[in-house]
């Protein structure tokens, strides 16, 4: 196969512009990375680009599998906007939820890695420990034991009786405590914001602290003036991707409430709300709008922090 | 350890006296402990006899059995057997999927010309951004159509044409730090672009293909979303929903059995964790991956 002319070599253009006729050469100029690409190229437009536009049709009709699309214009999004008291349960939930989590694990993260760039003997095996939970967390059986930790007769209650004789509730099935038990769980898995801020810390030059020593500034001042401005970049950038994590949490909470999202709504995460509506009543036009606005206020929520960026984040050099 | 990860993530060494330093690592050893030790209770509740796992928050079983591994096992119509099985072979597919389809779009897009380049590029960065919520209900149909609804064939397909754009743009950063040098020598002997892909960039591309590979297996084989929408048949099941439905049935009656399978089904995750440690840590700090 005369292929060579494919590759970013002036050599092989050069020859190829030589030797062949236009059309030939145009086709073969392409010919090699269209080749490569078609997988992602099918994969694009069969999997992504036409998929989202057909949810985005769906999303105005009503759809059982069964009947053909009903188009129903804007019907789905002023009924889920104005009337649909599950959405609104929802939205609580998951905004409580990313609102207590995220910066809980971004905060336990930053502190840890603060601790590991110090230079302690066996830092590897502490390291490896602590991102453990962040590489299980999201398996079934992770849910699964936490369920049994936060049940009535479960670990934490045992303890609690155990040591201050005090007889805890059934978390998980209270609707006061169960949100809480999964900000817990996701706040356990601060391991991989962890290793980035580690990787974050290393970047910053020691001189500066040295400098700062100097000049008489304490560690304190040291933190605020130097660490904490030289790492936002690295902030930014793990609260965005937690944020974004956090908005499409499912399966702790589909373990957790069995997936009703209960009780009493107390753990209907957005995307367990879909689930159950395209999945569980099968209303696709319906839960392809809440795809959509979920979409609308992912996008809005990265546009904005962007936006935000600019007054917090230093980008010097 | 390579120097690589030491200079990323392994500050140097400080001195300190003897009383801080025993200080710090008891708080260490501490902290890693109450990490640990929700997992180490799982672990050491799968082999206690039944009666005993509620009453105590102690790690050591008064005795060791192994009924929960044998209830649990066989707890369903269809043992998790069965279930590991299911998991194995997708997982394995779609993580060779994950590679094969991956690293082709990344050398297109990393090291061929062709007229459009810069505009598939822009529309595939895009595609990370989105959430798979919006391309959910729409496949789901596809497969249903297809036929494929019931088999493991939504869950391993779409690997194949490239669908996680996160590991191509990991591809295309790693390619683009190969010397050009090397593919333009191999045009000028007569190599085809795929004999450069397959002779050159492949074998040269092994650490980033392995962080891949590692982790689209992990993440295939933790998935619990995908599977429980298109298996319903309980043949056709995967760990997490073996599991699933073993907490469906038993309810609170067995937490033994259910601590036992769930201790199996971490035991590959872990094993990942153990051997590629360094992969693992290196791929986080080195690319921002989520988990």
């Amino acid at each position: 196969m005369a292929l060579h002319s494919e590759i970013l070599s002036k050599e092989g253009r050069a020859s190829a512009l030589r030797s062949r006729g236009t059309f030939r050469r145009i086709l073969e100029r392409n010919a090699a990375g269209y080749i490569f690409l078609l997988p992602w190229l099918l994969g694009f437009f069969g999997l992504t680009l036409g998929p989202a536009l057909a949810s985005l049709y769906l999303s105005f009709t009503n759809y059982d599998l069964l009947q053909s699309p009903d188009w129903v214009g804007a019907a789905n999004y002023v009924r889920i906007l104005s009337d649909d008291p599950k959405f609104g349960a929802a939205m609580r939930v998951t905004f409580t939820y990313v609102v207590l989590s995220v910066p809980l694990k971004l905060a336990f993260a930053l502190a840890v890695a603060m601790a590991f760039n110090r230079g302690i003997k066996g830092l590897t095996l502490y390291r490896a420990i602590f991102y453990l939970p962040s590489l299980l967390g999201s398996s079934v059986a992770i849910a699964v034991l936490w369920r049994q930790l936060f049940a009535s007769d479960g670990l934490v209650n045992m303890a609690l009786w155990q040591i201050f004789g005090f007889e805890g509730p059934s978390w998980i099935s209270n609707p006061d405590y169960a949100l809480y038990t999964l900000v817990l769980l996701s706040v356990w898995q601060f391991g991989s914001p962890m290793i980035i801020f580690l990787a974050g810390l290393r970047q910053i030059p020691t001189d500066m602290y040295e400098a700062a020593e100097m000049d008489g500034a304490g560690k304190a001042r040291q933190f605020f003036k130097i660490t904490l401005p030289l790492l936002t970049p690295v902030i930014f950038f793990n609260a965005v991707i937690q944020t974004i994590e956090a908005f499409k949490a499912f399966t702790p909470a589909f373990i957790i409430s069995e997936g009703t999202g209960g009780p009493i709504n107390s753990t209907l995460f957005y995307t367990l709300y879909l689930y159950q509506e395209a999945f569980g009543f099968f209303r696709m036009g319906y839960a392809s709008a809440l795809a959509w606005i979920l979409v609308i206020i992912i996008s809005l929520f990265t546009a904005f922090s962007f936006l935000g960026a600019r007054y917090w984040v230093h980008y010097d050099e | 350890m390579s120097d690589a990860t030491r200079d990323i993530l392994t500050p140097p060494k400080v001195q300190r006296s003897p009383l801080v330093s025993v200080l710090l690592h008891t708080a260490l050893i501490i902290c890693s402990f109450g990490m640990l030790y929700p997992i180490l209770w799982m672990i050491s509740g799968s082999f206690r006899p039944q009666e005993e796992l509620f009453g105590t928050s102690s790690l050591i079983p008064s005795a060791l059995d192994l009924g929960g591994y044998f209830r649990g096992w066989t707890g369903l119509q269809v043992t998790f057997g069965r279930f590991f099985w299911n998991s194995l072979v997708i997982s394995v597919l779609a993580t060779i999927g994950n590679v094969v389809g991956c690293s082709l779009a990344a050398f297109a897009f990393s090291r061929l010309r062709f007229g459009g380049r810069k505009f598939w590029f822009a529309l595939m960065l895009g595609t990370l951004m989105l959430p798979y919520h919006v391309v959910l209900i729409p496949q789901y149909i596809l497969f249903l159509h297809l036929g494929w609804v019931n088999t493991p064939l939504p869950l391993i397909v779409p690997k194949y044409l490239a669908t996680d754009a996160f590991f191509i743009f990991l591809m295309v950063q790693f390619f683009r730090g190969i010397p050009k040098e090397l593919d333009e020598a191999a045009v000028m002997d007569g190599c085809s672009p795929f004999r450069i892909y397959w002779k050159i960039m492949l074998p040269l591309s092994l650490p980033v293909l392995a962080t891949a590979a590692i982790f689209s297996f992990i993440w295939t084989w933790d998935d619990f979303f995908g599977p429980l929408i298109y298996l319903s048949d309980i043949d056709t099941y995967t760990v997490q929903l073996g599991l699933r439905s073993f907490v469906d049935s038993t309810g609170s009656s067995d937490w033994t059995a259910l601590f036992a399978m769930s201790n199996l089904s971490l035991i590959p995750v872990f094993l990942f964790f153990l051997f590629f440690q360094r992969l693992l840590i290196e791929g986080i700090a080195t690319t921002g991956m989520k988990r």
